[in-house]
């Protein structure tokens, strides 16, 4: 078979996948890049060290790829290892911030407060947490199901036990209601 | 045979798949009882719910315990690999799953290789996998609420967490974020937008919309979205049209709430009860 031949009958490969679901960690220097990545991979993350675009370069030329749903887990993580970074941005949309626009919605007996994909609902006369609604990653049902009939100031932050983007953005509604339930 | 694809918050959970049960004592798979309390066991037991009204097979399902950490839902991923081109089954239901693109396009992979391909319905996380793949165009149907519906909207945020501001704001009406989804090419063929007002859209523009009967406190429920894609997941294993099988379960969703009575504060499982009472009602007004 000719040299040809061989690259026609190549079998066709997927196309690379989309890198849409991966975020960078920035750091101050190359040394606590190492050593989020050690901590990290001791973790079973499957990340990497990659150059950061220029329009986030900070610190070191240096980033660590990860895989962007889990930053909750990540970053908490890295904070627990005394190696917590100066950034965590997604690698196809570098310049985006988190959500910070909360929907409120007022029942009566009940408030409801919306960050993103994700709401919580609490009754107002005694403050407790009666129903976490929206959202798409697996912990959702795990964080409705620790939190649904607690006192707002008696349970855990889904920041503290939450392991996604979507734990993240509940975590932000519920300091929202704390927050709106304190005043 | 409708399949429904997604995960449980018990990480001690393996990979289990068979046919699903609702009974009296909650909802089996495979001789394990599950709560249909909220997330995949609420679909299923929609799905469950409906299939008995219209007279079909129970819904096969495939679940794995995963409590956020990703490792179960890979588990799936690898699973649904292996198997899947084997499998005779017409519609697929995705659901509560860790987004990962690497996986759900290994797992689209699969599915072109079932003969015939069955149709493909993506809700919550592997709804948002299909649109950071870039392959939202080869789902039949998407059934996403207002916050989701801007992160399809929004071509640049890869998780609802980073939807912009702009497209976020409540001065956003829906039909300008279906029509944004469609120019990006981040939705499916039809799409069921959740919400005060349901919507039924392609990519011509909305179809249809539902508003009635409205109960406000299903917005705060967690597991109305759920029931209502189990619900037209089973219409459309009945062969309706997607987006007239859309139409039909937002109003049984609507019926069965109102049935229900819930309050803010009511579990999912008091709607599930309704729905095939709803579902009668909903396909006699069709027929009239």
């Amino acid at each position: 078979m000719g040299f040809l031949d061989r690259l026609r009958k190549k079998a066709p490969s997927a196309p690379p996948a989309s890198k849409a679901d991966r975020g960078l960690l920035i750091f101050e220097n190359t040394s606590e890049v190492i050593r989020a990545e050690k901590a990290l991979k001791a973790a079973g993350f499957p990340v990497k060290v990659v150059g950061p675009p220029p329009e986030v370069r900070r610190g070191c030329d240096l980033a660590v790829e990860y895989p962007l749903i889990e930053g909750l887990n990540i970053l908490r993580l890295l904070a627990d290892s005394g190696a917590p970074p100066l950034d965590a941005i997604p690698v196809t949309g570098p310049l985006l911030t988190p959500v910070d626009l909360y929907h409120v919605k007022d029942f009566g007996d009940y408030l409801m407060v919306r960050a993103a994909n994700m709401k919580i609902t609490v009754e107002k006369a005694t403050g407790v947490i009666v129903n976490v609604s929206g959202g798409g990653c697996p912990d959702v049902p795990y964080l409705a199901a620790r939190l649904i009939g607690l006192r707002l100031d008696e349970a855990p932050s889904p920041r503290e036990i939450g392991h996604t983007l979507c734990g993240y953005a509940l975590g932000l509604a519920f300091e929202e209601m704390q927050r709106r339930c304190s005043q | 045979m409708l399949a429904v694809i997604g995960t449980i918050p018990d990480p001690a959970m393996p990979v289990t798949e068979g046919p699903a049960a609702l009974g009296r004592g909650g909802l089996s798979v495979a001789e394990l009882e599950i709560a249909p309390d909220r997330g995949t066991p609420a679909l299923l037991g929609a799905a469950c719910a409906a299939c008995g009204v219209l007279g079909l097979p129970a819904p096969f399902a495939f679940l794995v315990g995963d409590e956020g950490r990703g490792h179960g839902s890979r588990e799936l991923y690898r699973h649904l690999v292996d198997v899947l081109p084997r499998r005779s089954l017409s519609t697929l239901a995705f659901h509560y799953l860790l987004p990962d693109v690497m996986w759900h396009d290994k797992v689209l992979f699969a599915v072109n290789e079932m003969h015939p391909r069955p149709r493909l319905i993506a809700d919550a996380g592997f709804m948002y996998a299909a649109k950071m793949s870039g392959q939202a165009t080869a789902y039949d149907l998407f059934t996403p609420d207002a916050g989701e519906l801007a992160f399809l909207a929004d071509e640049q945020a890869p998780h609802p967490f980073y939807t912009r501001g702009f497209i976020l704001h409540d001065g956003n009406r829906v039909p300008d974020l279906i029509r944004r989804a469609y120019d990006g090419d981040n939705a499916a063929a039809c799409l069921l937008v959740k919400g005060s007002t349901d919507h039924v859209a392609d990519r011509t523009g909305v179809l249809f919309t539902v508003d009635s009967p409205n109960e406000a406190a299903m917005e705060a429920m967690g597991g109305t979205g759920d029931t209502l894609t189990g619900t037209v997941a089973a219409l459309i294993e009945s062969g309706r049209d997607v987006s007239d099988a859309a139409r039909i379960a937002a109003r049984t969703n609507r019926l069965a709430a109102k049935l229900a009575q819930p309050t803010p504060a009511s579990r999912i499982s008091e709607i599930i009860a309704c729905i095939p009472q709803a579902l009668t009602l909903a396909l006699a007004e069709e027929a009239q």
